[in-house]
Protein backbone atom coordinates (compact mmCIF):
# COMPACT_ATOMS: atom_id res chain seq x y z
CA UNK A 1 0.00 0.00 0.00
CA UNK A 2 2.49 2.72 1.43
CA UNK A 3 4.47 1.63 -2.28
CA UNK A 4 1.33 2.32 -4.31
CA UNK A 5 0.89 5.63 -2.36
CA UNK A 6 4.37 6.72 -2.93
CA UNK A 7 3.80 6.36 -7.20
CA UNK A 8 0.84 8.66 -6.50
CA UNK A 9 2.30 11.18 -4.68
CA UNK A 10 4.88 11.31 -7.19
CA UNK A 11 2.84 11.40 -10.03
CA UNK A 12 0.62 13.66 -8.46
CA UNK A 13 3.53 15.85 -7.34
CA UNK A 14 4.17 16.21 -11.07
CA UNK A 15 1.05 17.31 -12.12
CA UNK A 16 0.88 19.53 -9.88
CA UNK A 17 4.14 21.49 -10.48
CA UNK A 18 3.24 21.22 -14.51
CA UNK A 19 0.27 23.24 -13.77
CA UNK A 20 2.36 25.97 -11.61
CA UNK A 21 5.07 25.97 -14.44
CA UNK A 22 2.14 26.69 -17.04
CA UNK A 23 0.62 29.15 -14.94
CA UNK A 24 3.46 30.78 -14.37
CA UNK A 25 4.28 30.51 -18.48
CA UNK A 26 1.23 32.16 -19.50
CA UNK A 27 1.44 34.65 -17.13
CA UNK A 28 4.77 35.99 -18.00
CA UNK A 29 3.77 35.93 -21.76
CA UNK A 30 0.57 37.79 -20.77
CA UNK A 31 2.79 40.85 -19.74
CA UNK A 32 5.25 40.30 -22.89
CA UNK A 33 2.40 42.48 -24.17
CA UNK A 34 1.37 44.78 -22.28
CA UNK A 35 3.11 47.89 -21.11
CA UNK A 36 4.88 48.81 -19.26
CA UNK A 37 8.18 47.17 -21.33
CA UNK A 38 11.56 48.09 -20.17
CA UNK A 39 13.50 48.39 -23.20
CA UNK A 40 16.92 49.21 -21.16
CA UNK A 41 16.11 46.41 -19.08
CA UNK A 42 15.90 43.81 -22.37
CA UNK A 43 19.07 45.48 -23.76
CA UNK A 44 21.12 44.51 -20.24
CA UNK A 45 20.11 41.51 -20.49
CA UNK A 46 20.88 40.65 -24.08
CA UNK A 47 23.90 41.77 -23.05
CA UNK A 48 24.33 39.50 -20.10
CA UNK A 49 22.69 36.53 -21.48
CA UNK A 50 24.08 37.00 -25.49
CA UNK A 51 27.24 38.67 -25.53
CA UNK A 52 29.16 37.82 -22.32
CA UNK A 53 27.94 33.73 -23.18
CA UNK A 54 29.93 34.17 -26.42
CA UNK A 55 33.25 32.88 -25.38
CA UNK A 56 32.30 29.80 -23.58
CA UNK A 57 29.99 28.54 -26.75
CA UNK A 58 32.69 29.82 -29.28
CA UNK A 59 34.91 27.28 -27.68
CA UNK A 60 32.66 24.46 -27.17
CA UNK A 61 31.51 24.41 -30.63
CA UNK A 62 35.37 24.90 -31.67
CA UNK A 63 36.04 21.28 -30.46
CA UNK A 64 32.69 19.59 -31.22
CA UNK A 65 33.39 20.55 -34.80
CA UNK A 66 37.10 19.37 -34.34
CA UNK A 67 35.63 16.59 -32.54
CA UNK A 68 33.20 15.65 -35.11
CA UNK A 69 35.65 15.62 -37.91
CA UNK A 70 37.93 13.70 -36.44
CA UNK A 71 35.31 10.95 -35.86
CA UNK A 72 33.72 11.12 -39.16
CA UNK A 73 37.15 10.84 -40.75
CA UNK A 74 37.53 7.62 -38.98
CA UNK A 75 34.61 5.75 -39.49
CA UNK A 76 34.24 6.87 -42.79
CA UNK A 77 37.46 5.56 -43.84
CA UNK A 78 36.35 2.11 -43.01
CA UNK A 79 34.59 2.08 -45.97
CA UNK A 80 35.77 4.86 -48.55
CA UNK A 81 33.42 7.87 -47.42
CA UNK A 82 36.20 10.28 -46.16
CA UNK A 83 35.59 12.72 -48.88
CA UNK A 84 31.74 12.72 -47.11
CA UNK A 85 33.56 14.71 -44.34
CA UNK A 86 32.86 18.09 -44.86
CA UNK A 87 28.52 17.57 -45.60
CA UNK A 88 28.12 15.63 -42.86
CA UNK A 89 30.39 17.63 -40.49
CA UNK A 90 28.12 20.95 -41.67
CA UNK A 91 24.92 19.18 -41.33
CA UNK A 92 25.86 17.59 -37.48
CA UNK A 93 26.41 20.73 -36.53
CA UNK A 94 24.31 23.44 -38.16
CA UNK A 95 21.15 20.72 -37.67
CA UNK A 96 21.87 19.03 -34.37
CA UNK A 97 25.21 19.63 -32.24
CA UNK A 98 25.09 24.01 -32.49
CA UNK A 99 21.96 24.33 -31.29
CA UNK A 100 22.29 21.43 -28.39
CA UNK A 101 25.69 22.58 -27.28
CA UNK A 102 25.10 26.13 -27.02
CA UNK A 103 21.70 25.66 -25.21
CA UNK A 104 23.12 23.34 -22.86
CA UNK A 105 25.71 25.87 -22.26
CA UNK A 106 23.95 29.01 -21.66
CA UNK A 107 21.49 26.78 -19.63
CA UNK A 108 24.31 25.97 -17.43
CA UNK A 109 25.60 29.52 -17.43
CA UNK A 110 22.17 31.10 -17.57
CA UNK A 111 19.54 29.22 -15.96
CA UNK A 112 22.17 28.94 -12.66
CA UNK A 113 22.92 32.60 -12.88
CA UNK A 114 18.78 33.70 -12.92
CA UNK A 115 17.91 31.17 -10.53
CA UNK A 116 20.56 32.41 -8.17
CA UNK A 117 20.01 35.83 -8.65
CA UNK A 118 15.76 36.22 -8.32
CA UNK A 119 15.70 33.14 -5.85
CA UNK A 120 18.56 35.87 -3.71
CA UNK A 121 15.88 38.35 -4.47
CA UNK A 122 12.91 36.41 -3.19
CA UNK A 123 14.49 35.15 -0.06
CA UNK A 124 15.52 38.78 0.78
CA UNK A 125 11.83 39.96 0.54
CA UNK A 126 13.28 42.13 -2.82
CA UNK A 127 10.35 40.70 -4.86
CA UNK A 128 8.09 41.69 -1.66
CA UNK A 129 9.36 44.71 -2.35
CA UNK A 130 9.06 45.71 -6.20
CA UNK A 131 5.30 44.52 -5.31
CA UNK A 132 5.36 47.60 -2.75
CA UNK A 133 6.65 50.44 -4.95
CA UNK A 134 4.03 49.59 -7.73
CA UNK A 135 6.08 47.53 -9.88
CA UNK A 136 5.10 44.26 -11.38
CA UNK A 137 8.01 41.46 -10.83
CA UNK A 138 6.59 39.39 -13.68
CA UNK A 139 7.10 42.57 -15.98
CA UNK A 140 10.23 43.95 -14.34
CA UNK A 141 12.30 40.38 -13.67
CA UNK A 142 10.31 37.70 -16.03
CA UNK A 143 9.81 39.49 -19.53
CA UNK A 144 13.01 40.98 -19.78
CA UNK A 145 15.00 38.25 -19.58
CA UNK A 146 12.72 35.62 -21.54
CA UNK A 147 13.18 38.57 -24.08
CA UNK A 148 16.74 38.36 -24.19
CA UNK A 149 17.04 34.85 -24.15
CA UNK A 150 15.01 34.59 -26.89
CA UNK A 151 16.40 37.05 -29.21
CA UNK A 152 20.17 36.26 -28.38
CA UNK A 153 20.30 32.62 -28.60
CA UNK A 154 19.49 32.56 -32.27
CA UNK A 155 22.29 34.77 -32.96
CA UNK A 156 24.80 32.94 -30.32
CA UNK A 157 23.90 29.30 -32.24
CA UNK A 158 24.70 31.41 -35.77
CA UNK A 159 28.02 31.98 -34.07
CA UNK A 160 28.20 28.59 -32.76
CA UNK A 161 27.70 26.78 -35.93
CA UNK A 162 30.19 28.91 -38.03
CA UNK A 163 32.75 28.61 -35.52
CA UNK A 164 31.74 24.76 -35.57
CA UNK A 165 32.24 24.51 -38.90
CA UNK A 166 35.49 26.39 -38.77
CA UNK A 167 36.52 24.16 -35.97
CA UNK A 168 35.82 21.25 -38.33
CA UNK A 169 37.65 22.62 -41.36
CA UNK A 170 40.96 22.85 -39.26
CA UNK A 171 41.22 19.91 -38.48
CA UNK A 172 40.11 18.49 -41.52
CA UNK A 173 42.87 20.81 -43.96
CA UNK A 174 45.59 20.39 -40.58
CA UNK A 175 45.85 17.21 -39.63
CA UNK A 176 43.31 15.63 -42.60
CA UNK A 177 44.89 16.68 -45.88
CA UNK A 178 41.50 18.10 -47.05
CA UNK A 179 42.05 20.74 -49.38
CA UNK A 180 41.04 24.12 -47.89
CA UNK A 181 38.67 24.99 -50.87
CA UNK A 182 37.35 21.99 -51.49
CA UNK A 183 36.46 21.56 -47.86
CA UNK A 184 34.53 24.97 -48.03
CA UNK A 185 33.20 24.49 -51.44
CA UNK A 186 31.24 21.35 -50.21
CA UNK A 187 30.07 22.68 -47.10
CA UNK A 188 28.45 25.64 -48.71
CA UNK A 189 27.26 23.20 -51.92
CA UNK A 190 25.95 20.85 -49.30
CA UNK A 191 23.79 23.00 -46.45
CA UNK A 192 20.62 24.55 -47.20
CA UNK A 193 18.87 27.64 -45.56
CA UNK A 194 16.44 25.30 -44.30
CA UNK A 195 19.10 23.31 -41.91
CA UNK A 196 19.83 26.69 -40.68
CA UNK A 197 16.60 27.38 -40.42
CA UNK A 198 15.59 25.01 -38.24
CA UNK A 199 18.73 25.72 -36.23
CA UNK A 200 17.81 28.75 -35.44
CA UNK A 201 13.98 27.82 -34.54
CA UNK A 202 15.65 25.52 -32.08
CA UNK A 203 18.05 28.01 -30.43
CA UNK A 204 14.91 30.55 -30.15
CA UNK A 205 12.76 27.59 -28.28
CA UNK A 206 15.96 27.12 -25.69
CA UNK A 207 16.09 30.31 -25.12
CA UNK A 208 12.70 30.45 -24.12
CA UNK A 209 13.10 27.49 -21.52
CA UNK A 210 16.44 28.62 -20.45
CA UNK A 211 14.94 31.75 -19.21
CA UNK A 212 11.77 30.27 -18.44
CA UNK A 213 13.34 27.58 -16.09
CA UNK A 214 15.71 30.06 -14.19
CA UNK A 215 12.97 32.55 -13.26
CA UNK A 216 10.95 29.98 -12.46
CA UNK A 217 12.77 28.03 -10.07
CA UNK A 218 14.25 31.50 -8.50
CA UNK A 219 10.63 32.81 -7.98
CA UNK A 220 9.37 29.70 -6.09
CA UNK A 221 12.78 29.47 -3.90
CA UNK A 222 12.74 29.41 -0.15
CA UNK A 223 14.54 29.32 3.14
CA UNK A 224 17.56 31.37 2.54
CA UNK A 225 21.09 30.06 1.10
CA UNK A 226 20.00 26.62 0.50
CA UNK A 227 16.81 26.83 -1.05
CA UNK A 228 18.18 29.42 -3.69
CA UNK A 229 20.90 26.55 -3.81
CA UNK A 230 18.41 23.95 -4.93
CA UNK A 231 16.85 26.44 -7.33
CA UNK A 232 20.32 27.43 -9.29
CA UNK A 233 20.60 23.54 -9.21
CA UNK A 234 16.57 22.65 -10.28
CA UNK A 235 16.65 25.64 -12.75
CA UNK A 236 20.17 23.87 -14.65
CA UNK A 237 18.75 20.28 -14.65
CA UNK A 238 15.14 20.40 -15.26
CA UNK A 239 16.71 23.22 -18.16
CA UNK A 240 18.83 20.58 -19.26
CA UNK A 241 16.19 18.33 -19.53
CA UNK A 242 13.65 20.33 -21.33
CA UNK A 243 16.10 21.34 -24.04
CA UNK A 244 17.23 17.63 -24.97
CA UNK A 245 13.07 16.46 -25.08
CA UNK A 246 12.29 19.75 -26.86
CA UNK A 247 15.54 19.10 -29.24
CA UNK A 248 14.05 15.54 -29.75
CA UNK A 249 10.44 16.47 -30.59
CA UNK A 250 11.19 19.38 -33.10
CA UNK A 251 13.97 17.51 -34.87
CA UNK A 252 10.83 14.82 -35.89
CA UNK A 253 8.79 17.78 -36.65
CA UNK A 254 11.07 19.94 -38.69
CA UNK A 255 12.64 17.33 -40.83
CA UNK A 256 9.26 15.45 -41.67
CA UNK A 257 9.72 14.31 -44.97
CA UNK B 1 -11.10 48.63 23.25
CA UNK B 2 -10.06 52.05 25.08
CA UNK B 3 -8.51 53.90 21.71
CA UNK B 4 -11.29 55.35 19.91
CA UNK B 5 -10.04 56.05 16.28
CA UNK B 6 -9.53 59.74 15.15
CA UNK B 7 -12.17 60.08 12.16
CA UNK B 8 -15.09 58.25 11.58
CA UNK B 9 -13.36 55.54 8.54
CA UNK B 10 -10.35 54.01 9.67
CA UNK B 11 -7.81 53.98 7.81
CA UNK B 12 -7.52 50.54 7.86
CA UNK B 13 -9.86 48.02 8.87
CA UNK B 14 -9.55 44.41 9.66
CA UNK B 15 -12.41 42.11 9.91
CA UNK B 16 -12.60 39.13 11.20
CA UNK B 17 -9.71 38.11 8.59
CA UNK B 18 -8.00 34.87 8.52
CA UNK B 19 -5.51 33.01 6.63
CA UNK B 20 -4.39 29.46 6.68
CA UNK B 21 -1.09 27.84 4.22
CA UNK B 22 -2.68 24.26 4.05
CA UNK B 23 -3.78 23.06 7.30
CA UNK B 24 -2.15 25.54 9.59
CA UNK B 25 -3.61 28.28 10.62
CA UNK B 26 -1.72 31.23 10.89
CA UNK B 27 -4.27 34.09 11.25
CA UNK B 28 -7.45 33.25 12.82
CA UNK B 29 -10.00 36.33 12.55
CA UNK B 30 -8.26 39.21 13.10
CA UNK B 31 -10.19 42.51 13.67
CA UNK B 32 -8.32 45.95 13.61
CA UNK B 33 -9.08 49.28 13.33
CA UNK B 34 -6.17 51.79 12.68
CA UNK B 35 -7.61 55.84 12.42
CA UNK B 36 -6.03 58.43 9.90
CA UNK B 37 -2.51 59.61 11.25
CA UNK B 38 -2.31 56.88 14.47
CA UNK B 39 0.90 55.17 15.04
CA UNK B 40 -0.27 51.23 15.95
CA UNK B 41 2.57 48.35 16.83
CA UNK B 42 1.41 44.66 16.71
CA UNK B 43 3.62 43.02 19.19
CA UNK B 44 3.96 39.10 19.48
CA UNK B 45 6.30 36.65 19.05
CA UNK B 46 7.76 34.91 16.75
CA UNK B 47 5.52 33.21 14.53
CA UNK B 48 2.80 34.88 15.64
CA UNK B 49 1.39 35.93 12.30
CA UNK B 50 2.64 39.21 12.59
CA UNK B 51 4.66 39.63 9.24
CA UNK B 52 1.20 37.55 7.70
CA UNK B 53 -0.73 40.54 8.60
CA UNK B 54 1.38 42.90 6.73
CA UNK B 55 1.09 41.03 3.52
CA UNK B 56 -2.08 40.47 3.46
CA UNK B 57 -2.98 44.19 3.80
CA UNK B 58 -0.64 45.00 0.78
CA UNK B 59 -1.92 42.28 -1.16
CA UNK B 60 1.45 40.13 -1.40
CA UNK B 61 -0.75 37.23 0.18
CA UNK B 62 -4.34 37.07 -0.12
CA UNK B 63 -6.82 36.21 2.95
CA UNK B 64 -8.25 33.37 2.95
CA UNK B 65 -11.03 34.90 4.80
CA UNK B 66 -12.64 38.28 6.75
CA UNK B 67 -12.49 41.53 4.76
CA UNK B 68 -9.68 44.07 4.61
CA UNK B 69 -10.85 47.96 4.35
CA UNK B 70 -8.34 50.79 3.50
CA UNK B 71 -10.29 53.75 3.65
CA UNK B 72 -13.70 52.04 3.49
CA UNK B 73 -12.71 50.68 -0.01
CA UNK B 74 -12.62 46.84 -0.04
CA UNK B 75 -9.52 45.54 -1.16
CA UNK B 76 -9.14 42.42 0.17
CA UNK B 77 -9.10 41.11 -3.63
CA UNK B 78 -7.79 43.43 -5.41
CA UNK B 79 -5.09 42.60 -8.57
CA UNK B 80 -4.12 43.74 -11.44
CA UNK B 81 -3.62 47.67 -12.15
CA UNK B 82 -5.95 48.51 -9.75
CA UNK B 83 -3.60 46.89 -6.99
CA UNK B 84 -0.89 48.89 -8.40
CA UNK B 85 -2.44 52.04 -8.26
CA UNK B 86 -3.42 50.78 -4.74
CA UNK B 87 -0.03 50.22 -3.68
CA UNK B 88 1.00 54.24 -4.18
CA UNK B 89 -0.65 54.42 -0.97
CA UNK B 90 1.84 52.63 0.74
CA UNK B 91 5.79 52.52 1.39
CA UNK B 92 7.09 49.50 3.56
CA UNK B 93 10.42 49.24 5.45
CA UNK B 94 11.25 45.46 5.13
CA UNK B 95 13.31 43.54 7.67
CA UNK B 96 16.23 43.22 6.29
CA UNK B 97 15.97 46.39 4.55
CA UNK B 98 15.53 44.66 0.64
CA UNK B 99 17.15 46.74 -0.64
CA UNK B 100 18.01 45.96 -4.39
CA UNK B 101 21.77 45.17 -4.65
CA UNK B 102 21.70 45.66 -8.91
CA UNK B 103 21.27 49.67 -7.82
CA UNK B 104 22.86 52.02 -6.04
CA UNK B 105 21.49 53.73 -3.05
CA UNK B 106 19.94 56.87 -5.01
CA UNK B 107 18.23 54.91 -7.52
CA UNK B 108 16.73 52.28 -4.74
CA UNK B 109 15.47 55.47 -2.79
CA UNK B 110 14.33 56.86 -6.56
CA UNK B 111 12.43 53.41 -7.99
CA UNK B 112 8.95 54.11 -6.66
CA UNK B 113 9.12 57.84 -8.13
CA UNK B 114 10.45 56.21 -11.28
CA UNK B 115 8.58 53.15 -12.17
CA UNK B 116 5.35 54.12 -10.16
CA UNK B 117 5.36 57.75 -10.76
CA UNK B 118 6.69 58.26 -13.66
CA UNK B 119 9.38 61.19 -12.78
CA UNK B 120 11.98 61.95 -14.81
CA UNK B 121 15.61 60.31 -13.95
CA UNK B 122 17.22 63.89 -13.19
CA UNK B 123 14.20 64.61 -10.98
CA UNK B 124 13.88 61.79 -9.44
CA UNK B 125 17.63 61.98 -7.89
CA UNK B 126 17.13 65.49 -6.35
CA UNK B 127 14.28 64.21 -4.90
CA UNK B 128 16.24 60.90 -3.77
CA UNK B 129 18.64 63.26 -2.13
CA UNK B 130 16.24 65.16 -0.01
CA UNK B 131 15.07 61.98 1.28
CA UNK B 132 18.22 60.62 1.99
CA UNK B 133 18.93 64.13 3.48
CA UNK B 134 15.42 63.72 5.57
CA UNK B 135 16.97 60.32 7.16
CA UNK B 136 20.24 61.97 7.95
CA UNK B 137 22.19 60.44 4.96
CA UNK B 138 24.51 62.50 2.94
CA UNK B 139 25.23 62.86 -0.68
CA UNK B 140 28.21 60.77 -0.57
CA UNK B 141 26.25 57.57 -0.19
CA UNK B 142 23.68 58.32 -3.11
CA UNK B 143 26.33 56.09 -5.90
CA UNK B 144 27.08 53.21 -3.42
CA UNK B 145 25.83 49.84 -3.98
CA UNK B 146 23.82 48.95 -0.71
CA UNK B 147 26.04 46.05 0.08
CA UNK B 148 28.43 48.52 1.02
CA UNK B 149 26.52 50.08 3.54
CA UNK B 150 26.23 48.87 7.26
CA UNK B 151 22.97 47.99 8.93
CA UNK B 152 21.89 50.93 10.09
CA UNK B 153 22.89 52.87 6.98
CA UNK B 154 21.05 50.57 5.08
CA UNK B 155 17.68 50.82 7.81
CA UNK B 156 18.22 54.28 6.81
CA UNK B 157 18.27 53.94 2.89
CA UNK B 158 15.08 51.79 3.46
CA UNK B 159 13.14 54.72 5.29
CA UNK B 160 14.02 56.97 2.60
CA UNK B 161 12.25 54.89 0.09
CA UNK B 162 9.28 53.85 1.83
CA UNK B 163 8.76 57.92 2.29
CA UNK B 164 10.25 58.46 -1.53
CA UNK B 165 6.85 58.67 -2.82
CA UNK B 166 4.65 60.63 0.12
CA UNK B 167 2.81 57.78 1.12
CA UNK B 168 -0.36 57.62 3.09
CA UNK B 169 0.29 54.94 5.30
CA UNK B 170 3.83 53.30 6.15
CA UNK B 171 4.38 49.43 7.32
CA UNK B 172 7.35 48.90 9.03
CA UNK B 173 8.59 45.29 9.22
CA UNK B 174 10.80 44.68 12.36
CA UNK B 175 12.63 47.93 12.51
CA UNK B 176 15.04 47.81 14.87
CA UNK B 177 16.02 43.66 14.60
CA UNK B 178 19.79 43.12 13.79
CA UNK B 179 20.96 46.11 15.06
CA UNK B 180 23.22 47.63 18.05
CA UNK B 181 20.88 49.01 21.28
CA UNK B 182 21.99 52.22 20.46
CA UNK B 183 21.72 52.28 16.49
CA UNK B 184 17.93 50.83 17.16
CA UNK B 185 17.38 53.86 19.26
CA UNK B 186 18.43 56.07 16.83
CA UNK B 187 16.06 54.43 13.75
CA UNK B 188 13.55 54.93 16.59
CA UNK B 189 13.74 58.12 17.12
CA UNK B 190 13.90 58.76 13.31
CA UNK B 191 11.07 57.01 12.99
CA UNK B 192 9.14 58.28 15.86
CA UNK B 193 9.77 61.73 14.10
CA UNK B 194 8.65 60.83 10.49
CA UNK B 195 5.61 59.57 11.18
CA UNK B 196 4.84 62.59 13.14
CA UNK B 197 6.30 65.48 10.36
CA UNK B 198 4.93 63.40 7.52
CA UNK B 199 1.02 63.05 9.60
CA UNK B 200 0.85 59.15 7.79
CA UNK B 201 -0.76 56.53 9.19
CA UNK B 202 1.64 53.66 10.55
CA UNK B 203 1.45 50.05 11.29
CA UNK B 204 4.05 48.21 12.81
CA UNK B 205 5.59 44.35 13.73
CA UNK B 206 7.74 44.49 15.79
CA UNK B 207 9.50 42.05 19.14
CA UNK B 208 11.27 45.03 20.81
CA UNK B 209 9.41 46.20 23.17
CA UNK B 210 11.56 49.49 23.71
CA UNK B 211 10.71 49.80 20.35
CA UNK B 212 7.44 49.67 20.63
CA UNK B 213 7.08 52.03 23.06
CA UNK B 214 8.66 54.45 21.23
CA UNK B 215 7.26 54.50 18.12
CA UNK B 216 3.46 53.86 19.06
CA UNK B 217 0.04 55.12 19.82
CA UNK B 218 -1.67 52.33 20.77
CA UNK B 219 -0.40 48.20 20.55
CA UNK B 220 -2.08 45.19 19.94
CA UNK B 221 -0.93 41.84 20.76
CA UNK B 222 -0.99 39.05 18.80
CA UNK B 223 -1.07 35.67 20.12
CA UNK B 224 -1.57 32.31 18.63
CA UNK B 225 -3.67 34.28 15.10
CA UNK B 226 -5.58 36.07 17.40
CA UNK B 227 -5.42 39.69 18.37
CA UNK B 228 -5.88 38.97 22.29
CA UNK B 229 -5.25 42.81 23.54
CA UNK B 230 -5.70 46.14 22.02
CA UNK B 231 -5.10 49.22 24.21
CA UNK B 232 -3.08 52.62 24.46
CA UNK B 233 0.76 52.69 24.58
CA UNK B 234 -0.20 54.56 27.78
CA UNK B 235 -2.14 51.85 29.38
CA UNK B 236 0.31 48.71 28.26
CA UNK B 237 1.78 48.92 31.93
CA UNK B 238 -0.85 48.90 33.71
CA UNK B 239 -3.79 46.95 31.51
CA UNK B 240 -4.28 43.66 33.86
CA UNK B 241 -4.02 41.23 31.26
CA UNK B 242 -1.54 38.65 32.09
CA UNK B 243 -0.30 37.79 28.55
CA UNK B 244 1.09 41.85 27.65
CA UNK B 245 2.21 41.77 31.26
CA UNK B 246 4.39 38.44 30.49
CA UNK B 247 5.71 39.92 26.96
CA UNK B 248 6.52 43.04 28.49
CA UNK B 249 8.79 41.10 31.27
CA UNK B 250 9.90 39.31 28.39
CA UNK B 251 9.56 35.91 31.36
CA UNK B 252 9.49 32.20 29.61
CA UNK B 253 6.80 31.61 32.85
CA UNK B 254 3.19 32.67 32.19
CA UNK B 255 0.38 32.06 29.84
CA UNK B 256 1.96 32.54 26.85
CA UNK B 257 4.04 29.16 25.59
CA UNK B 258 6.77 28.94 23.59
CA UNK B 259 6.25 26.10 21.23
CA UNK B 260 9.86 24.71 22.11
CA UNK B 261 10.66 20.92 21.84
CA UNK B 262 13.18 19.18 24.67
Amino acid sequence: MIFFASIGRTFLGFLASTGRLSIFAGEALSHLVRPPIYTLLILQQILRIGYFSLPVVGLTSFFTGAVLCLQIFIGGSRYGAESAVPQIVVLGIVRELGPVIAGLMVAGRVSAAIAAEIGTMRVTEQIDALTTLSTNPMKYLVVPRLVAAVVSMPILVAVADSIGVFGGYIVGTQSLGFNGAVYMQNTIDFVTNQDIASGLIKASVFGFIIALMGCYHGFNSKGGAQGVGAATTAAVVSASILILGANYFMTSILFQE
Amino acid sequence: MSATPTTDVPKIELQNVAKSFGAKTVLDGIDLKIGKGESVVIIGGSGSGKSVTIKCILGILRASAGKILVDGEDVTRISGAKRDKYLRKFGMLFQGGALFDSLPVWENVAFGLIQGHGVKRRDARELALGKLAQVGLGEEVADLSPAELSGGMQKRVGLARAIAADPEIIFFDEPTTGLDPIMADVINDLIASTVKDLGVTALSITHDMASARKISDRMALLYKGKIIWDGRTADIDSCGNPYVEQFIRGSADGPIKMEVRR
